[in-house]
């Protein structure tokens, strides 16, 4: 399948910024079955700095520095995806979950050492002794991984109500926890939480969804802005998707941008002002299938 | 797996060998063996540690025996004095140390013994050794961390004390670091077992403390001990901070210019500020903080008054991951946004690297033999304590079976806190999270001579010891370091937060030893400079506001020293005296808040008086002398690094003496003018030494500007309130107005007669050779403002407009006129100039501040959310 993507991000200062420095992470990922054929990024005003390099988990990072005064600040990325249809893969097949949290367990083995360093805790997730209980409701005894993974995902889905006004993107786990609501964020968070929690490695994945048009099949929600999800790693299989707040599991209607151990090492786009004061962000985001 | 990790089951504490102590009356060997034994008689070795003084026979080490036979020779009452001596440097020198979560634990006084601890020479050789192959090995480690992670990948590291650990800043990864250090301070606490071996406690990796508390007691000791240090041929420390110097110059991206060092603090609320402080005077680096540094075109800038300059190397005291809210911490206030970037781009360059607290973690500490074996090709020279990581299986079942034996610690800097917590809840987390946590065998500590109520006691003691990387690959270590003494002769942990005291470390030689300063280049050609006008706008505004509180403070003593002197209830037998335009400039001022409004104080005499003593001591009272002097001691310490340290004393002075507590003492009238006079001496210190020590450069600048607006604030607010009083032209409410104003000797020798409201009010408002009256501050500010930096542009600037228009207001002004208005004071046009210059100043005050201050508040932007 083979999207165009256009993501607008504005903000409008209320008092005039004279210097700022921005990280974004907008580019599309490569990835096994996703390729990147096209990507541009728009930044007005003019940055005096700007820099693409590859960050720690792989993603492309732009970093730039506005040094005019100016109230506004507008960035437009458009890019061309294509994203191949996964196969589905058969979740019950898969190794008994012990097994692959087994293999986390020092002394761990070089093969798996990449997805090792998300089994740990990261600045928004902690593991506990709750979300693995939690999570344990569907990693009985000998449960195929990804099979668990699934009905995961479900329980999230299902546990949780989907609402914006609950949290913000400083929310704290432990208050979704709490609230039993958030959105996909909070949900993806939860979702690697509890594999955490049991020992397993898992990592947070930014990117968009595709929009469906509203006849016939229920509007999927987390239209028209940034979307994210959790991927679960599966020795032999490798990284697999799962989307809680849609309780999917992403096969060629996810578009990856970026991945990390939670929000904080993906946030599409984050800046220190100089000045600034309060500030509105308009965000639009326009997924189009081409056929 | 490879034995990188192997846990040792080393004991640290191997059987105790000593004989039990027996009572000090061996043979000493010393010839004036009364005495020592006087200052040794309480001296009782601890039967279960190794002692530093006194061998198991109870003689004196040879290192330390000509130490205490000079000691010896002074007598108890000879080292009391000096220790009284030790304790006058450290108050002058405002030496202190700050206490986290003690309102009063500011600046706490830097305890200091006057013994100094001795180390043998041969003994230090080999500690000297063992931390310089300690810290080349720690920084091969956070080399490969933060690079091509060869160590996990061979599984000579466990990846989850990098993977799991939140000091692994993976921002910092594949930054390249200038010679491959990323650890170019380090420093290592050592204690010493029963059996006489060292071992390392905890390494310090961060930010590694101390160095300069270290020097400071050597400048106290040395002082006090002057005959011994001599005679010790005691090693110098000069050497080790000149190596230091050439360390961070040589890291200099730019190395054909002069680069510019700073040293990065997180303020003054550090437990260590003063000694940042310190250091940053003594190597003559500028000491500043996050917002004094702004990054364009991805180099790191200075902001000054002048403009940007531009930063080469900083040495920094916040933690790196406080370092750049934009790329770490994203919730830090002491960074610098966009640093790691211009760091990544090689423009400046930080030491320690960032990220470089990795490796503090005592979870290292089991893999470092094996990982010394590996990357140095030897044994690791200096042990550390026994510790074992619950990360791997063999060793959380040692932890697990001899939980009442080990310390458990965190394994990493967490939110986790364990220090309360149940054997079995901390057990189950220990099951749960093993990679959280360590246990350490019980340290042991070496105890050594400490001078407490006239006589010598062992107590417990450690040393940190610093290494500076010597930027060819190798290490130099101070010769001596910090040693540290516990409390109690029984305490475990030594700490300066829970109140420890702390020792010079003398390494003795058998020869002279090369003395070194840091001030005199041999040889090198000095470039000459006498600008001083870098000052960067944070200290600008310090400074300016310095100048206006110290003011404040001198006219309200001034105040309310005439006022009380007036207000003897004996003298004026009850009767209000007329002083009313003094205690309104003290209501608008704040010192004696609403007081107009309160007429039922106008008749009691007693209340009056009480109400006055409140403007001076009460703490609580905004704005009375003695909440200025808090915050004039706050703003001194603000500016610390810029001013000298009599100016110092002298703010601290006028402070305490204020803040001295007399509880339930009934406190005079005469008592309370007794103190005002000498908080106007004070004053008067510091202004003349700010006058003649200080150079003319932008500090001085701001400084006096701040007097000066202040000063003709307060004077036009008094001449004012006398304009409107009832008793305007009485004779003795002038001649308060002329006491206040220090004017009275003056106006005597003019005119000879009683005082006028013309003659007042020409020598304090228009007499522009009085060092007291309006028009002369105006014209001061005039000065001023001409060599101030210009501002963008050629418009005149606000604060030179506000100025103009008050100076030819007051210029225009006659006295022969004054002279000739009619009684109606307040309607004069006397009292029109007055107020318009009044109105003037605050205005003058907030340009200056728009110009020269703005230290332009960061905010961040969303983080854009997901949906």
């Amino acid at each position: 399948m083979n999207y165009h993507i256009t993501h607008r991000t504005l903000y409008d200062y209320a008092a005039p910024v004279s210097v700022s420095h921005h990280v974004a992470r907008l580019e599309p990922r490569v990835s096994g079955a996703q390729t990147c054929d096209r990507f541009s990024l728009q930044i007005f005003p003019e940055p005096a700095l700007r820099k693409t390099r590859t960050d720690y988990f792989g993603n492309q990072l732009c970093f730039f520095a506005i040094q005019e005064i100016h109230s506004k600040l507008e960035i437009i990325t458009s890019s061309c995806v294509t994203v191949s249809p996964k196969t589905s893969s058969a979740n019950e097949s898969t190794a008994p979950w012990e097994t692959v949290a087994g293999m986390f367990r020092d002394p761990v083995s070089p093969e798996v050492i990449e997805p090792y360093q998300f089994v740990f805790d990261s600045p928004h997730i902690r593991a506990s002794l709750e979300l693995a209980e939690y999570a344990r409701e569907s990693f009985a005894a000998d449960t195929p991984l990804l099979a668990g993974a699934r009905d995961l995902t479900r329980r999230i889905f299902e546990d949780f109500k989907f609402d914006p006004r609950a949290t913000n993107v400083a929310t704290p786990l432990e208050e979704v926890w709490e609230k039993r609501r958030g959105v996909c964020q909070d949900f993806a968070h939860l979702g690697i939480a509890c594999l955490r929690s049991l020992g397993l490695p898992a990592r947070y994945v930014s990117g968009y969804l595709r929009t469906r048009p509203p006849e016939g099949k229920p509007r999927l929600v987390g239209v028209d802005a940034s979307h994210a999800w959790l991927s679960a790693f599966c020795p032999g299989t490798g990284w697999v998707d799962f989307d809680p707040t849609n309780n999917v599991q992403p096969a060629e209607e996810h578009i990856i941008v970026a991945y990390g151990r939670d929000y904080g090492d993906v946030s599409p786009v984050a800046g220190i002002l100089t000045g600034g004061g309060a500030h509105e962000v308009k965000v639009s985001v326009d997924v189009e299938p081409l056929e | 797996m490879s034995d990188a990790g192997d846990i040792k089951g080393r004991r640290n504490q191997p059987p105790m060998t000593q004989s039990q102590s027996q009572s000090a009356t061996g043979d000493t060997g010393f010839a004036k063996k009364a005495k020592l034994e006087s200052l040794l008689s309480g001296y009782q070795r601890a039967a279960d540690a190794f002692d530093e003084l006194l061998a198991a026979d109870n003689k004196v080490l040879p290192h330390y025996a000509m130490l205490m036979g000079e000691l010896e020779s002074f007598g108890p009452t000879e080292l009391s004095r000096r220790t009284d001596a030790c304790q006058r440097f450290v108050h002058e020198h405002g030496i202190t140390y700050n206490v986290y979560g003690d309102p009063r634990g500011m600046e706490r006084p830097w305890q200091l013994d006057p013994v100094p601890f001795v180390i043998a020479p041969e003994e230090w050789h080999a500690l000297e050794t063992g931390l310089i192959q300690r810290a080349t090995l720690l920084n091969q480690i956070l080399a490969d961390c933060y690079g091509a992670q060869e160590l996990i990948r061979s599984r000579w590291l466990s990846p989850a004390l990098v993977f799991g650990q939140p000091d692994f800043l993976r921002p910092c990864h594949g930054i390249h670091v200038p010679g491959d250090t990323c650890l170019h301070f380090y420093a290592a606490d050592l204690s010493r077992s029963p059996d006489g071996r060292w071992w390392v406690v905890s390494d310090r990796t961060q930010i590694p403390t101390g160095a300069g508390y270290a020097l400071a007691n050597r400048l106290v000791t040395s002082r006090i001990l002057p005959e011994p240090f001599r005679d010790n041929h005691v090693h110098r420390l000069a050497g080790f901070f000149l190596a230091v110097k050439n360390s961070l110059a040589r890291l200099s991206p730019r190395q054909a210019e002069r680069a510019r060092i700073v040293m990065l603090t997180p303020g003054p609320h550090n437990e260590t500020y003063f000694e940042q402080a310190y250091l940053a005077r003594y190597l003559g680096y500028m000491l500043v903080e996050g917002q004094d540094l702004t990054v364009r075109d991805n180099h790191v800038f200075l902001k000054t008054l002048s403009g940007l300059e531009r930063v080469d190397v900083i040495l920094r005291r916040v933690d790196d991951d406080f370092c750049d809210p934009l790329e770490l911490r994203n919730d830090s206030i002491l960074g610098v946004p966009g640093l790691v970037e211009a760091v990544r781009a090689g423009n400046v360059v930080m030491a320690n690297a960032l990220g470089s607290g990795l490796v503090q973690s005592p979870a290292f500490m089991s893999f470092l033999p094996g990982l010394c074996r590996h990357l140095l090709g030897e044994e690791l020279k200096l042990p550390s304590v026994a510790t074992w990581w619950c990360g791997q299986k063999a060793a959380r079942e040692h932890v697990l079976k001899n939980l009442d034996r080990l310390v458990v610690k965190p394994a990493f800097r967490t939110h986790l806190n364990i220090a309360d917590a149940e054997r079995d809840e901390l057990r189950k987390r220990i099951e749960f999270d093993p990679d959280l946590f360590v246990a350490q065998e019980r340290v042991g500590h070496s105890t050594a001579p400490v001078w407490q109520k006239d006589t010598l006691t062992p107590q417990p003691v450690s040393l940190r010891a610093f290494l500076v990387a010597d930027g060819k690959g190798g290490y130099c270590v101070m010769p001596g370091g910090l040693a540290r003494v516990s409390p109690d002769s029984g305490g475990k942990f030594i700490s300066m937060q829970t109140g420890g005291s702390s020792k010079d470390t003398w390494i003795p030689s058998a020869t002279p030893v090369e003395e070194l300063t840091l001030l005199h280049g041999s040889g090198q050609n000095v470039e000459l400079r006498r600008t001083g006008n870098n000052l960067p706008s944070r200290l600008a505004d310090n400074f300016f506001w310095l100048g206006r509180y110290s003011e404040r403070a001198d006219a309200t003593s001034r105040l309310l020293r005439s006022a009380l002197l007036r207000f003897n209830p004996e003298r004026t037998g009850g009767a209000l005296p007329l002083l009313s335009p003094l205690l309104q400039t003290l209501e608008m001022q704040g010192q004696l808040p609403g007081i107009s409004k309160k007429p039922e104080l106008w008749s009691n005499a007693e209340v009056f008086e009480a109400e006055l003593l409140a403007a001076i001591f009460n703490p609580e009272r905004e704005g009375g002398l003695r909440q200025t002097a808090a915050h004039l001691q706050r703003l001194a310490m603000l500016v610390r690094d810029r001013t000298s340290n009599d100016m110092w004393r002298v703010l601290s002075q006028i402070d305490d003496r204020l803040a001295t507590p007399r509880p339930k003492q009934v406190m005079l009238a005469g008592d309370a003018v007794g103190i005002l006079n000498q908080t106007l001496l004070g004053l008067a210190a510091f202004h003349g030494l700010a006058r003649e020590n200080m150079t003319r450069a932008q500090a001085w600048r701001f400084l006096d500007m701040g007097l000066r607006i202040e000063r003709a604030l307060y004077l036009g607010t008094l001449l004012d309130a006398t304009l409107h009083s009832p008793d305007a032209e009485n004779p003795s409410l002038l001649e308060a107005v002329l006491e206040v104003v220090d004017c009275s000797i003056t106006f005597r020798s003019r005119y000879n007669l009683l005082p006028t409201v013309p003659a007042v009010f020409d020598l304090v408002l228009l007499d522009d050779k009085n060092p007291r009256s309006i028009l002369f501050q105006i014209k001061q500010l005039v000065k001023h403002f001409d060599k101030l930096p210009k501002e963008r542009g050629d418009t005149a600037s606000p604060g030179k407009t506000i100025l103009a228009n008050s100076l030819a207001r007051l210029e225009r002004s006659d006295a022969r006129e004054l002279a000739s208005a009619s009684n109606n004071w307040r309607e004069s046009e006397l009292a029109a100039t007055i107020r318009d210059t009044l109105s003037a100043l605050p205005q003058l005050s907030d340009a200056i501040a728009a110009s020269y201050f703005a230290h332009s508040a960061i905010s961040r932007t969303g983080r854009e959310g997901m949906r």
